[in-house]
């Protein structure tokens, strides 16, 4: 899918790009003591609205400027990157070594019963979801994917239709995907490699935004299970009336 | 609220030193060797950064390309139209986050250009700026997650879950906007 929105993005740039500056090049050629006039009026009026007035010659010098514009920022950017990425890996490396992650999976064990009411005390599941969920909080991306991995094998042992996810799965995935870590240090190093005098005076607000991603993805998860439309399609009766024994 | 703020700005100055005595200390009760630790992680930290060259090369080129055409600024222009005839023009502004808030649920490397992008053109410490670093700070690639989740088990009928994850993504762009809005706007 990436594939064809680069494509067509790319497409349309470019296009749009030469079609605007050869209507507004032939609107020059056609009526240029109207068009002055009117871009003088705009300019007096608002200075914010100017009108996009660029000429076929100026759009094409704008696009290649673009072009070479992006592959110089790339680079400039990694390599800014380099040195906070390292610094930060070469931290997590010690976290990693001294079993953080262990402890922190220890302290959210109660909470996990909570959400997985499904998981029977003790099974592999929990603690390979344990171990992602708090790789994630730390900001450890690459070892929370093998361990999410796995976590969903396990959990696949629990389900009765291989093929349909089961609610342990759903609410494991939304909180997978709504993000929760402690320090985004990435984004930090992102603005640092763009300049910024204050990298790090956001890591509260990101914090709150991400708890309330989290709530709205649990009660999204808990309420859209329940829906008769999202109910696992064949003799689901005996899977509904232990769901609500547990709960 | 300036004292709220306040304390919010401190405490989040103080996350990263914090974070480090933590583990420091944690490492030096569970006796690792701490420097060579360090060293080791660090390799990994500049094979990060070099890789993900090529592809932001891919996704700046095609963004800065779109944005040069005037094609975004269109867009714009019949947003924020849109924005006044629902009376939000005052926040016709945020308009300039859509891209991200498209591409963030699709391709973290995507997400990551348009982000870059926003700041190189706005600064990162701009209102725009600092709201996008909330935005990418707290959502995350719904989409190849769960692509890469369910399609190592190989199940094919997911139920609730995409339209679970997608209340939530849409949750966290709202809340980082409105709140990007109290902050810095």
């Amino acid at each position: 899918m990436l594939n064809k929105i680069w494509f067509w993005l790319l497409l349309l740039g470019i296009l749009y790009g030469f079609g605007k500056a050869a209507r507004n090049s032939w609107l020059e050629s056609q009526e240029a003591p109207k068009a002055i006039a009117v871009a003088e009026g705009a300019s007096e009026e608002t200075a914010t609205t100017v009108p996009d007035r660029r000429d076929l010659q100026e759009m094409g010098r704008d696009i290649n400027a673009a072009a070479l514009d992006a592959a110089e920022l790339a680079v400039s950017i990694c390599i800014s990157l380099i040195g906070i990425m390292a610094l930060w890996l070469g931290l997590l490396n010690i976290a990693k070594d001294a079993g953080l992650v262990d402890a922190l999976a220890r302290l959210l064990s109660p909470l996990m019963r909570w959400l997985f009411p499904e998981i029977p005390d003790g099974h592999p599941a929990q603690g390979a979801m344990l171990m992602n969920i708090s790789a994630n909080v730390l900001g450890l991306d690459n070892a929370a994917t093998p361990m999410g991995l796995k976590a969903m094998q396990e959990l696949q042992t629990l389900n009765q239709h291989k093929d349909t996810a089961t609610n342990a799965m759903a609410m494991f995935l939304a909180i997978n995907t709504s993000n929760v870590t402690l320090v985004p240090f990435t984004i930090i190093g992102y603005r640092v490699a763009a300049g910024s005098t204050d990298p790090a005076g956001q890591l509260v607000p990101i914090i709150l935004v991400t708890s309330v991603t989290s709530i709205v993805a649990i009660i999204a998860v808990r309420t859209l299970s329940r829906l008769p439309r999202y109910a696992i399609a064949e003799d689901s009766a005996t899977q509904d009336s232990e769901s609500r024994e547990v709960q | 609220m300036d004292s709220l703020q306040l304390l919010m700005d401190t405490v989040s100055q103080w996350t990263i030193p914090g974070t480090i005595l933590l583990i420091i200390l944690w490492g030096a009760y569970k006796k690792v060797p701490m420097y060579e630790s360090f060293v080791t992680g660090a390799k990994e930290g500049f094979t990060v950064a070099v890789t993900i060259i090529p592809y932001l090369v891919a996704i700046l080129f095609i963004i800065k390309v779109f944005t040069a055409s005037g094609a975004f600024d269109d867009i714009k222009v019949v947003g924020s139209w849109v924005f006044a005839q629902i009376g939000l023009g005052d926040y016709s502004e945020s308009l300039e986050l859509l891209p991200l808030a498209l591409t963030r649920p699709l391709t973290g490397g995507g997400a990551r250009g348009v982000l870059l992008e926003i700041f190189d053109t706005q600064g990162p410490d701009s209102f725009l700026g600092k709201t996008a670093t909330l935005m990418m700070g707290s959502t995350e690639t719904t989409f190849y997650i769960m692509t890469v989740y369910y399609g190592s088990i190989q199940v094919k009928k997911i139920r609730h879950t995409l339209p679970a994850c997608l209340i939530a993504d849409a949750a966290g762009i709202i809340t980082a906007v409105v709140l990007g809005y109290i902050l810095y706007g």
